[in-house]
Order: structure tokens, then C-alpha cells, then sequence
């Protein structure tokens, strides 16, 4: 097993700050939009932003809730391995406002159409953008595109993509592992 | 740890202390879903479950049912009174007869001891106990001990007293063995001729004083006394009991602490449980019912994400 470094701490960082102003260009105070992290790696990212946006850039009150898909997954009882939840923290409801979802890796696609589905439960929302920090093209099952992509990267089935964040590894790095 | 140990849930006589705690956790996720708005996931999707009662039930049966229908599964009902059961059909060709209808998960209650772990000997299902006769009803435990980590925080170190007809009481089995597994210190209160004989070698204590035993406990769950099952007197009348094991307001404000009241319902009220008392708020009657649903979803889930 080999691992490369795809996005450093410093990379990451500048990235994340593009990805704020580009959330800013289309929804300026945020006062209709939410940001929903899509557990369990989506959250590190969507809390980054919203941090970063009222650090940076002076929009508080920012709207962020978790989403968690498990229970509606396409491969229940197809993966090998038992499907743990998380816990979803959504205590608003989405019902006309502009949903950004947001996920460390876009890959298959397939966690994001759960998510679309997950989120009615909610409301329904005017309109849902997706923002994901690495994008691994030619590889999607189903036809989802980001609105907001950090780095495009062409990887082959057998690589993995990994973030690492430091809430919870301890350092914020991008690796290509090959398995 | 994120499967259980066991294909079919026929008591907690069966499943250890990690089973417990992962239906626990798994609940916690589907006790938020079932309050939003949208009340249901799509994750079972491609089950089919049999509900099969041959003994009757309303609370047990619609929690099953609701808890069947938020998973999106697919659900066929089954009460013996209408069916070829009276016709002279045996439980495991019932149930074969249904299997072959495609069904991948059976949830039965029946009035015989064992009907369930026989039924998971014989048949190619994954087998939910509902109640069996006296022996075990192991979801009313699991929810029991979940509403209990509900308000009390934990289980471990806390002090039970299940008061009532101990001797035919499924809910009084599977409560002791569950609450032992999770650590608690359970007694066991009634009339003497309402206790098994060797109920202590499950490591439980045997008081026959109400009021003791609510001075000593944090949480006290109050059982019906099961006038169907009882084939001889046990006790001299329904008055003499009530004076003795009728739990009432003036007992609980004797007390220097706020206990917990459970009651796996249906409850007579005045017989084992004042009015007052059942609709106070320290009885945490109605939310048992609410938990019940998210513990058997969390129940129902995990096993079929074992059914391949």
C-alpha cells in the first residue's frame, strides 16, 4: 500500500477560502441558504466553511445541519460490511430555502442521491447545490456533478481518496492511496 | 462492534451485553427519524415481514407494524382467530405455508414457552419473539431498559423493582436478564405465591413489602396482574391485592426521592396503579410506548442487514 500527497495544509487552506467566496458570489448573506455536511465526512467540511465564512468574511448565523444517509443507502444488504449510522442534526427545516450539500469526496454519486432523498424528510427546498473539496471524474454510477468542486482528480478504481482533517486526524491533508 | 450476535431475537437470554447497547445506539437514530415530519426511510425496502399472532396484543402488535412501515418494509398480518390454525394446521407448516410466500422475517407471539426458538430450529426466516407464553418478551425489555438510559442516564448501578405476577410474566423474565446484563440491581416484589421458587439464582433479591422496596429502588415497574393466565387463586381477592401491591400517590410522596414508574401497560387502573400515578410525571408509561417503536426498528434493522 502507497500513499502520495494530493493537497497539503496550505492547499487545503487557500481551496477552502475559494470555496467561501465562490459560496458568497451566489448566496451573498446567506439569509435563505443552509449548509447540510453529509455524515460522517462531510461535516468537517461544511463546519470549516461556516467558520471560516464568519471569521473571514463577517457572515454569521450561517444555517448548518448534518445529514445522515444511512437508512437510504441503495446497497443495504449488498455491502459486506454492516452499515453504521451517525447522527443527523438538521433542526431547521429546508422548505424553500437553498440546501448546499457538502462532502469531502464526490466518487459514485451514490451517497449524494441518498442525500437528495434524505433531505425530503425535511421540506422541500428551493433549490440544492452540491459542494464537494475533491472530485474524482470518471468514475460516477449515477449523473451528479458538483456546483463547487475544490480539485478535480483522476484516479483509478483500486486508488482511494483520503482527507484527513485535524478535528479528527489531526492534520488537514488530501492522500491518493493505492491499495 | 456494529452487528449483533444473533440471526433472530428470541430473548435476552441470547444476546449479550454489546447486542444490547448496539440496538440501543441504533434506536437513538431512529427515534430522531420517527420525529420529523417524514416519519419513514426507505431501508427495507426489499423485506417482506410476516406478523404472526397467535395470542392477542394491541400495543405490541401495532408497534411491530409501525415499526415494519417506517423501514418500508413490506408487512403481511396474521392473527390465529381468523386462520387454519383452528383448522388443525401445525405452527411450523403455518409457517412454511407463509415462507413460501416470500417472506424473509417472521415476528410472532404465541401462547407456549420456546414457540420461537423451535420455530428458528425448523424454519429458513429470521425470527423476531414477540412474547412467548411465560417465558421471554424480549423488545418490552429492550424498551424497558432504553426508556430507563432515557431518563436516568445509564442502567448500570441502577436499582430496579419489578412488582407484580413474576411468575407468569414474560416481561419480568426478559427485564431481569436484560437489566443484569447492562449491570443494574434488580428485586423482585409481589405476593409469595406469585413468585418462582428459584427466581433468586438469576441474581435477583425477593422483598414482599411494596413499600420497602420503592424506599430502596430508583425505578419501579408496575406489572398487570395476567387474570388469564391464572388457572388457581394466588391470591385471596383483587382488594387484598390492591391494599398490598396497589401503588399510590401517598406511598411515593412518604418517599425523600423522585423514583421512576414503568408499566408495560395494558394497565388496570386502581389495581396495580393508581390514576394519579399513572398520569404523573414521574411515570414514563407513554414514553416506554414511543421508545417501543424506534427499539424494534433498531431491532428489525439490524436483522435484516444480516439476512442475505
Amino acid at each position: 500500500m502507497s500513499q502520495k500527497v494530493l493537497l497539503s495544509s496550505k492547499e487545503i487552506n487557500v481551496i477552502l477560502h475559494r470555496l467561501a467566496c465562490q459560496l458568497i458570489e451566489n448566496h451573498l448573506d446567506f439569509s435563505d441558504t443552509v449548509l447540510v455536511g453529509i455524515q460522517p465526512r462531510g461535516v468537517f467540511l461544511a463546519d470549516r466553511l461556516a467558520k471560516m465564512l464568519s471569521e473571514f468574511y463577517g457572515i454569521d448565523n450561517i444555517k448548518v445541519g448534518n445529514l445522515d444517509i444511512t437508512f437510504f443507502r441503495d446497497d443495504f444488504r449488498r455491502s459486506d460490511k454492516p452499515l453504521e449510522a451517525n447522527s443527523t442534526k438538521i433542526n431547521f427545516l429546508v422548505d424553500d430555502k437553498n440546501v448546499v450539500f457538502i462532502d469531502d469526496v464526490l466518487y459514485t454519486g451514490r451517497s449524494i442521491r441518498s442525500a437528495l432523498t434524505a433531505i425530503q424528510s425535511f421540506g422541500r427546498p428551493k433549490a440544492i447545490e452540491l459542494l464537494t473539496l475533491i472530485d474524482r471524474r470518471f468514475s460516477r454510477h449515477l449523473p451528479i456533478q458538483p456546483t463547487y468542486r475544490g480539485r478535480q482528480v483522476d484516479a483509478i478504481n483500486k486508488e482511494k481518496v483520503i482527507v484527513h482533517w485535524e478535528e479528527q486526524n489531526g492534520e488537514d491533508t488530501v492522500y491518493l492511496v493505492n491499495r | 462492534m456494529s452487528e449483533l450476535s444473533v440471526p433472530h431475537l428470541l430473548g435476552i437470554k441470547y444476546i449479550n451485553e454489546a447486542d444490547i447497547q448496539l440496538i440501543f445506539e441504533t434506536a437513538d437514530h431512529f427515534k430522531e427519524i420517527i420525529n420529523r415530519p417524514i416519519k419513514k426511510v426507505p431501508s427495507l425496502r426489499d423485506i417482506t415481514i410476516a406478523n404472526l399472532f397467535f395470542e392477542n396484543s394491541t400495543r405490541t402488535r401495532l408497534s411491530f407494524e409501525l415499526a415494519e412501515k417506517r423501514l418500508s418494509a413490506d408487512v403481511v398480518n396474521f392473527s390465529a382467530a381468523q386462520s387454519s390454525v383452528k383448522k388443525g394446521e401445525t405452527l411450523i407448516d403455518t409457517v412454511n405455508n407463509i415462507l413460501s410466500m416470500k417472506v424473509d422475517m417472521v415476528v410472532m407471539r404465541h401462547p407456549n414457552p420456546g414457540a420461537g426458538v423451535f420455530l428458528s430450529k425448523n424454519v429458513k426466516a429470521s425470527i423476531v419473539n414477540a412474547g412467548d407464553g411465560a417465558h421471554e418478551h424480549p423488545t418490552q425489555a429492550l424498551l424497558d431498559s432504553y426508556s430507563i438510559r432515557e431518563r436516568l442516564g445509564d442502567v448500570a448501578g441502577k436499582n430496579v423493582v419489578i412488582v407484580g405476577d413474576i411468575l407468569h410474566s414474560r416481561v419480568a423474565l426478559s427485564n431481569i436478564f436484560a437489566l443484569k446484563l447492562q449491570g443494574a440491581n434488580v428485586k423482585v416484589c409481589g405476593p409469595k405465591t406469585l413468585i418462582p421458587k428459584y427466581i433468586t439464582s438469576l441474581g435477583v433479591e425477593v422483598e414482599t413489602n411494596l413499600q420497602k422496596a420503592i424506599e430502596w429502588c430508583d425505578v419501579a415497574n408496575m406489572l398487570r396482574i395476567q387474570n388469564e393466565r391464572l388457572d388457581i387463586s394466588y391470591f385471596p381477592s383483587t382488594r387484598e391485592y390492591v391494599q398490598q401491591y396497589g401503588l399510590t400517590k401517598p406511598m411515593l410522596d412518604r418517599l425523600d426521592k423522585e423514583i421512576v414508574i414503568m408499566h408495560p401497560g395494558p394497565i388496570n387502573r386502581g389495581v396495580e396503579i393508581t390514576s394519579d400515578v399513572a398520569d404523573s410525571e414521574q411515570a414514563i408509561i407513554l414514553d416506554q410506548v414511543e421508545n417501543g417503536v424506534a427499539v424494534r426498528m433498531a431491532v428489525i434493522y439490524l436483522l435484516a442487514s444480516k439476512i442475505k
